[in-house]
């Protein structure tokens, strides 16, 4: 009888490393085939629309970006954290804070506070954002609660206390009764790049909270693989005991991939409501906290990782609109992709650490123990 | 006060049903140390599956067979990655979350806002189910009925069969439990299949007895309240039911304070769930000596049943 057997490597594969992830990428490109045909699609056509129409324009690029943007630092701060062992899942709801934050900024202060008001909503969406981290960072470190349940809870009530806000006290009262804040003033939104004269991006929604993300890839690679708290981070997350053992505190560990993770998440809210979205409204709820645990994980938990999964992670999001538009399929589509895709990367790990041996069972004690 | 108490029983033990039947399932699941994080994706595959089956015409039957399939075959994929290829089960079970959000919007966009055509009926038990107060539990519906044996022979199963014996040890110490042959890997993957069976079946309750339409993320969290719920219950079946009644009469209390006059925001009354869940987990993670206790020692651990 023929079989497979998995035989333990001595050391992780360096080309398997980077192998996982193309590895999880074509097979969820050839899922996506098949569930494209068994929709009645042809699949190439299809394949055309979701992968390479979204940015075959200047425009579709500039989309891309857009979303890549909020997902990278989302996804920088949660490689941090997810280094540390410490699982924050709840960074929708801390994004959800970076962007309550600034909107109170922008509301009531847009008028009087002239230029100094997006700085402002800036530092309050990342201090939003931490503060709604750090609730989660008592109950961790403090109270030994466990962190991926109760972040997620809290993104629950987050969104909750968007609805409230725009719903009520915050609502536009010329607004009809509809569910959103007034418009923000140009003093609160981030300048369009196109306003800069580069003519490709006439037109664009592209704006300056990129140079947000831009400079956070570098500081993430520099804090986390150069510092000494990034070091005890991950000692912290790869041995636990070993860390104990050194004198790392873990609670200062939690306290720092969180704070880290929510001041990222947060300042990514204020990149919405001060970018694309330009107000607070009830049907803001991008799941890009999400979609940065899919991205954090395909970098490998690497900083310099991040930027290129959160521009695939993108590409889905866009891929799912354009065929919502052109195939009228639903645009959920894109979150099956990112399960999938995040399935299969996690399925694939296994050939990091072990081999896979066809083996038969009648001559398996003739086969010597090669490790 | 002139207000009635049964009515808040009755919506206390509505919201408590399916949290009690998706919470023992996982329960068994991780008592064979197995941590299965994709409950909430389970759920709303084992909700959309039923949902179709009767807007398609199947009976109430075939619904819930549909339901159980799905979260059979959810939970299927979960074992493969997570148990036979050793992936980290907190992401394997996030990603199931993921992929069974995902599917269950995309397949069911065309059947947003449709009524079902048929749907599970309480079952009064004449006289007990006219009672004040605890009526209610006489005159739930059919999956109400079962999430009470359930947890009987669950109780039963856990402490009272050898199976159940050989489940547990697998759950603290898996290469114990090999050395005295016992099969780690089948008993976790039957125990993760029974799990998400459980899920689908909570799924369907959702779909086909409670809003008995399909809307988007219809199970709203309750995936992730359930698992809070098991270890509220610290690993044991009896106080996952207490647990789940402590829930639902926390989502009832909104009704209470609105049908009394007291205006709240009904934002406010909706977190209440989801607050309640955070201050439970931190009461009970007070006691870590008693929570590590309790707490199956091999859970979350990939177990390697080569070399």
């Amino acid at each position: 009888m023929m079989g497979f057997e998995l035989k333990r490597r001595a050391a992780p594969s360096r080309l398997m490393k980077v192998l996982c992830p193309v590895q999880a990428i074509a097979l969820t490109i050839l899922i996506g085939l098949g569930i494209f045909a068994a929709l009645g699609q042809d699949p190439l056509r299809a394949f055309y629309h979701f992968f390479i129409a979204p940015v075959s324009t200047a425009n579709g690029v500039s989309e891309l970006l857009l979303k890549a943007s909020p997902l990278c630092l989302i996804g920088l701060g949660l490689a941090i954290s997810y280094r540390a062992n410490v699982w924050n899942i709840g960074a929708e709801g801390q994004m959800y804070l970076g962007g309550i934050f600034a909107t109170g900024i922008a509301i009531h202060f847009q008028q009087s506070w002239g230029a100094a008001t997006l700085p402002a909503m800036v530092i309050a969406g990342a201090v939003g954002g931490m503060l709604w981290a750090s609730l989660t960072a008592v109950c961790r470190a403090q109270l030994h609660a466990n962190e991926i349940l109760v972040s997620l809870m809290l993104t629950y009530v987050a969104n909750l206390l968007i609805k409230y806000l725009v719903f009520g006290p915050w609502q536009d009262p010329n607004a009809n009764n509809f569910p959103l804040t007034v418009n923000f003033d140009d003093n609160a939104l981030f300048p369009l790049l196109a306003s800069f004269g580069w003519d490709w991006l006439e037109g664009t929604r592209l704006n300056v909270s990129i140079f947000i993300t831009l400079v956070a890839i570098p500081l993430a690679w520099f804090f986390a693989e150069r510092t000494f708290p990034g070091f005890q981070l991950m000692v912290g997350g790869l041995a636990p005991a070993a860390a104990r053992y050194a004198g790392y505190s873990d609670k200062r560990a939690v306290w720092i991939a969180m704070l880290i993770g929510g001041a990222a998440a947060g300042l990514a809210g204020v990149s919405e409501v001060a970018g694309p979205i330009g107000q607070l409204n009830d049907r803001w709820a991008p799941q890009y906290g999400f979609t940065a645990i899919i991205v954090a994980t395909l970098a490998r938990l690497h900083p310099l990782g991040v930027p290129l999964a959160a521009l695939l992670m993108a590409l889905l999001y866009l891929g799912g609109e354009t065929v919502q538009i052109e195939l009228q399929l639903p645009q959920a589509i894109s979150f099956v992709f990112q399960g999938l895709l995040l399935m299969f990367l996690l399925g694939s790990e296994v050939l990091v650490h072990y081999r896979i041996r066809r083996t038969r069972t009648a001559a398996r004690a003739s086969v010597p123990a090669a490790v | 006060m002139n207000f009635s108490v049964t009515p808040l029983v009755a919506s206390a033990l509505a919201a408590a049903i399916p949290l009690v039947i998706a919470a023992l399932g996982e329960l068994v699941t991780e008592r064979s140390g197995v941590l299965n994080l994709g409950l909430e994706g389970l759920m709303l595959m084992g909700a959309l599956a039923s949902f179709v089956a009767v807007a398609h015409g199947g009976g109430l039957a075939v619904s819930l067979l549909c339901g159980v399939l799905a979260g059979v075959a959810g939970a299927l994929v979960f074992a493969v990655i997570a148990i036979t290829l050793q992936g980290n089960q907190v992401a394997t079970g996030l990603s199931l979350t993921i992929l069974g959000t995902g599917v269950s919007a995309f397949a069911g966009r065309q059947y947003v806002g449709f009524r079902a055509p048929t749907a599970f009926s309480d079952w009064p038990i004449p006289v007990l189910g006219k009672l004040p107060i605890v009526g209610p539990f006489f005159s739930m519906n059919a999956l109400g009925y079962f999430a009470v044996v359930a947890l009987f022979l669950i109780s039963a199963f856990l402490y009272r069969t050898r199976s159940g014996l050989e489940l547990r040890s697998v759950g603290e110490s898996p290469s114990v439990a090999r050395s005295l042959g016992l099969h780690v890997t089948r008993t976790r993957y039957l125990a993760t299949l029974f799990g998400g069976g459980m899920a689908g079946l909570a799924g369907c309750y959702y779909a086909v007895a409670q809003f008995k339409m399909w809307q988007d993320g219809l199970t709203s969290g309750n995936g992730w309240i359930a698992l809070a719920l098991v270890v509220f219950a610290s690993w044991r079946p009896p106080r996952v039911a207490l647990g789940a009644l402590l829930f639902g009469g926390v989502s009832a209390l909104g009704l209470w304070l609105q049908t009394v006059g007291i205006p709240v925001s009904t934002f406010a009354l909706a977190s209440l769930p989801y607050l309640a869940t955070v201050v439970v987990l931190v009461t009970i993670s007070a006691d870590q000596q008693a929570l590590r206790r309790y707490a199956p020692a091999s859970l979350g651990k990939p177990f390697f049943d080569g070399d």
